[in-house]
């Protein structure tokens, strides 16, 4: 909810009729990198969007239709639709090497942490 | 004298008002059941008049992990997930992943033929295809006119 109400996201709705899942998400912070794990099932890995705006990481996916020709659903326990999540990132992340890695229905991100810039000593020039 | 009825009658009796309302009780508290918590994985089922497809959204296991048992008319599924790895000294921030031993077994309300069941795994979803056994379809039936 909080990561919502930031971007604000919450407010603007889709075009498309169709419902918007918060995908369930593992967040690991490792010495030298955030890892970020979510299930996405079903997503279309064409449809698959990861971006980082500033300290925002925004995932969005859509699922490929599960309808199987010339059957009827008789019982459903899950739709297709749009995953969206967004997150904001505390940790100063190294844009250019995120790795994302998409896998039997789970997005695995890689963030490396930014490697601090070295300390800069500052000559006092006495006058 | 009229002669007492059991349960019946217009006579005030506390004994079965009592019963009554007990009986009621229950009623209403039979309605209140808890929803039961979303089971994984979630699965929709369409039937044909081939048979059946069975879809279920199983993210992150590996298909070799993956046990699926068709006998008649039940088919089984069974696996584990396991839950990510946290190594010595690394911060779990957020854990909203499922993990663990799964395992759900459906009942399908006609025969189905095992020999003939496939399975394909797709982007974290699973797709089942058990077919009706052909001694087991149902037959069209043309009428003819006399």
């Amino acid at each position: 909810m909080a990561d919502q109400e930031i971007n604000g996201s919450a407010a603007a709705e889709t075009t498309r009729d169709a419902p918007v899942f918060v995908p369930p998400t593992d967040i690991i912070e490792t010495q030298s990198s955030l890892l970020m794990v979510l299930d996405v099932p079903g997503a279309d890995p064409d449809s698959l969007d990861v971006t980082l705006d500033k300290r925002v990481l925004r995932i969005a996916a859509r699922s490929a239709s599960s309808h199987p020709e010339g059957y009827t659903l008789q019982h459903a326990e899950y739709r297709d639709g749009n995953y969206e999540r967004s997150f904001v990132i505390s940790e100063p992340v190294d844009a250019a090497k995120i790795e994302a890695v998409f896998k039997d229905g789970v997005l695995r991100l890689t963030l490396p942490k930014a490697t601090p810039a070295p300390t800069a000593k500052i000559p006092v020039k006495a006058a | 004298m009229l002669a007492y009825q059991g349960n019946a009658g217009r006579w005030f009796d506390p004994l079965r008002q009592m019963r009554l309302m007990q009986h009621d009780m229950n009623r209403l508290m039979d309605s209140l059941r808890v929803p039961a918590l979303p089971e994984f994985p979630l699965m929709n089922i369409w039937t044909g008049p081939d048979g059946a497809v069975i879809t279920a959204e199983i993210p992150g296991v590996s298909p070799d992990d993956l046990e699926i048992t068709v006998h008649q008319n039940t088919v089984a599924l069974r696996g584990q997930r396991m839950a990510e790895p946290v190594g010595e000294g690394d911060i779990l921030h957020r854990r909203e992943r499922v993990a663990g031993a799964f395992a759900r077994s459906l009942v399908l309300p006609f025969r189905v033929d095992g020999d003939k069941a496939a399975a394909t795994f797709r982007n974290g979803l699973l797709r089942l295809d058990v077919p009706r056994p052909d001694a087991d379809r149902p037959r069209k039936i043309t009428v003819s006119r006399s």
